[in-house]
């Protein structure tokens, strides 16, 4: 069965100073599920991203990406691996291109170094040629418009800004696709859109995507696997109507006491 | 106080016209020597660099474009650039000199008689062989301090550039060797030249250049060096290599979250840096025969900074235009400025005497006028001037 699971997260701790972001948690992913990762502010979500991305390094704990260990591994490798991840607020390269913010996600994927680019031999430029095809291809497909390719990323809309982070997160080719509330600032059109947009591209590129989302509608509407974070701890799992009915999630949310 | 923008020249250096016009202006540059002998000295004597000063100026111009790759492109700042140019200075003396006459005579191309003690490869490997050795220098020098960011890079590379010339003080006796003579530094250093193998296959070619009129070699020496580190600034920021370095300096977390490899990526920037900055200081000694500790004060790391931000930080044209027009006022400008206004007002006031005061209020002057450099680079004109400029966008992104 383990290879029907993407991530397995073994009592991940992380702890800063005193603080606990990360309480033990336990935590799996179907390969091709798109699952969602809930919970109140400071609930330690996106501590777990930055953990899976190998920006930070657990205190303690295992986590095995597709067959291997990722603790300690620097972060390039890691995405090298197949992970590939954008922000809760938004980090473009701002004073680069969309377009060169979509090749610099190919980083990895691309493999011209000093020597070859110093020489312009014939295998850089067609790699370089191809990488910006297929960079216009993925801005495209992530819906933004071909204007915008050339436009710095500080001068594009803020819808733009999103997509072109998700274009250049798909860049990196990711098995696994993390996105850090993706749907903050967009209007209920735009969400419903984006929603649509996440499960056609987990079927396109079998995707597997695991995102922090504050919208319950979303959340119901996309995930078919919910976690829930408090104070650093899991404190539920299940179906989209299992988690929302659960007592202690409703706790957690709306801060009433639960009976006994 | 409101930024003020210029009509920038970026965008047009890539039509037709521009690259023509860059052209013709290196191939004046290569005239240069034939000119000020002939045509511009009745005017303008005064005020126009003899060929030695105008070597100068460029072997230093060649500085600004190195460190422009550490500070321009990858965003690392880095004020202790002197601990390069004192690498390639002390290798020239090393395998130019008779530092070590004590392994006997040995000659490879060199430029001096058969027969004369120490080491004496031909100038060219010199130069080579000082830029490789500076980029391990810089290998060696940036992976334990790449790993800061910010001020500490800032406080730390400072260190290092006066711990060089330290090292270079007290190197007189390593175990007994004397690896660098101390403070007196080394002297009689062979000047550039064919050697004398070359010479005697084809007379034309001089086997060392200690003629007056020699001095062009050297010119046309350092406007090469100009040109092989604009090619290279220009070939390597279009590419995945410059993509990666900018991505760095405009945000390394998400760079490192989108797989670039941080401590190779920057190391490798500061190596190339290193290459160049030690390449220029094996010239600049080359030609002038000795070098000292003194020579590598926190000044010359100042200097070249300020080439960089001046011109047009990341702009290579920006930092070309930089390097030449401060180490033209350096080595030149504030001389006739000051004979100009002693024999004017029959004063006698040393004004290069004043020169770190004048850089001073012009960089000061600078930052509040005009913070994006003489010719900003485009990305740089994006963070600095908020608004959009949709037709000016994609000039960076093209090959210039």
């Amino acid at each position: 069965m383990t290879a029907e699971l993407l991530v397995e997260a073994f009592s991940v701790r992380k702890e800063f100073g005193g603080l606990v972001a990360c309480n033990d948690i336990d935590f799996a992913v179907q390969r091709g599920s798109i699952v969602s990762l809930i919970g109140p502010n400071g609930a330690g979500k996106t501590t777990f991203f930055n953990i899976l991305t190998g920006a930070y390094t657990p205190t303690a704990g295992e986590i095995v990406f597709d067959g291997q260990d990722i603790v300690g591994l620097p972060q390039h490798k890691i995405t090298a691996l197949g992970i590939g991840r954008t922000f809760q607020n938004i980090r473009l390269f701002g004073a680069m291109t969309a377009l060169e913010n979509v090749l610099v996600g190919m980083h990895t994927r691309l493999d011209s170094g000093l020597f070859r680019s110093l020489f312009r031999t014939p295998r850089q430029r067609r790699e370089e040629k191809e990488g910006r095809a297929r960079a216009r291809e993925l801005l495209a497909y992530c819906g933004v418009p071909a204007r915008a390719e050339r436009q710095y990323a500080r001068h594009l809309a803020y819808g733009d800004q999103r997509r072109v982070e998700v274009a250049r997160a798909l860049a990196t080719e990711p098995k696994l696709l993390l996105l850090d509330e993706p749907t903050a600032g967009m209007n209920p059109k735009e969400t419903s859109a984006f929603v649509d947009f996440v499960r056609r591209a987990r079927d396109d590129r079998g995707l597997t995507v695991l995102l922090i989302e504050h919208d319950m509608r979303v959340v119901v509407q996309v995930s078919e696997r919910v976690t829930v974070l408090d104070y650093g701890e899991k404190i539920a799992e299940g179906t989209p109507d299992e988690v929302t009915a659960d007592e202690r999630v409703r706790s957690a949310y709306l801060g009433t006491k639960p009976v006994a | 106080m409101k930024v003020r923008r210029l009509p920038s020249v970026s965008p047009a250096l890539r039509t037709r016209t521009s690259r023509l016009l860059i052209a013709l202006v290196f191939c004046g540059l290569a005239l240069y020597p034939w000119l000020y002998g002939k045509y511009l000295t009745t005017v303008l004597t005064q005020w126009l660099p003899d060929t030695s000063t105008a070597f100068v100026i460029l072997a230093f111009t060649v500085m600004g474009l190195g460190l422009n790759f550490v500070v321009g492109y990858a965003g690392l700042l880095d004020l202790g650039y002197v601990a390069f140019f004192a690498a390639g200075a002390y290798v020239a003396g090393w395998l130019a000199s008779e530092q070590f006459a004590s392994a006997g005579s040995v000659s490879f191309g060199g430029t001096v008689l058969p027969g004369t003690p120490g080491i004496h490869l031909s100038p060219w490997l010199v130069i080579l062989i000082a830029a490789i050795f500076s980029a391990i220098l810089g290998v060696v020098i940036g992976v334990p301090t790449l790993r800061l960011r910010g001020d500490y890079l800032a406080i730390v590379t400072l260190g290092f550039g006066e711990i060089i010339p330290q090292f270079v003080r007290n190197g007189d006796n390593l175990g007994g060797f004397n690896l660098t003579n101390g403070s007196f530094g080394l002297n009689g250093i062979d000047g550039l030249g064919f050697g004398n193998k070359v010479h005697h296959a084809i007379h034309t070619l001089p086997a060392n250049f200690l003629n007056e009129l020699d001095s062009r070699w050297y010119y046309w020496t350092a406007l090469a060096l100009v040109v092989v580190t604009i090619l290279s600034s220009i070939l390597l920021r279009d590419s995945r290599l410059g993509r990666a370095w900018i991505a760095i300096r405009e945000d390394e977390d998400a760079a490192a979250a989108m797989g670039v490899p941080l401590m190779r990526t920057k190391t490798l920037s500061y190596a190339i840096g290193a290459f160049f900055g030690g390449a220029a200081g094996a010239l600049i000694t080359l030609q002038a025969g000795a070098t000292s500790p003194d020579a590598f004060s926190l000044q010359v790391s100042i200097f070249v900074l300020c080439m960089v931000i001046l011109g047009g930080i990341g702009n290579v044209w920006g930092v070309t235009l930089g390097g030449i027009l401060l180490a033209y006022v350096n080595y030149k400008g504030l001389f006739a400025a000051g004979n100009t206004f002693n024999s004017t007002f029959g004063t006698n006031v040393d004004v290069p005497e004043y020169s770190y005061l004048i850089y001073g209020v012009a960089i000061v002057l600078f930052m509040l006028v005009r913070p994006e450099g003489l010719i900003p680079s485009a990305r740089r004109r994006a963070e600095l001037v908020d608004e959009p400029e949709e037709e000016n966008v994609a000039a960076e992104g093209a090959p210039a």
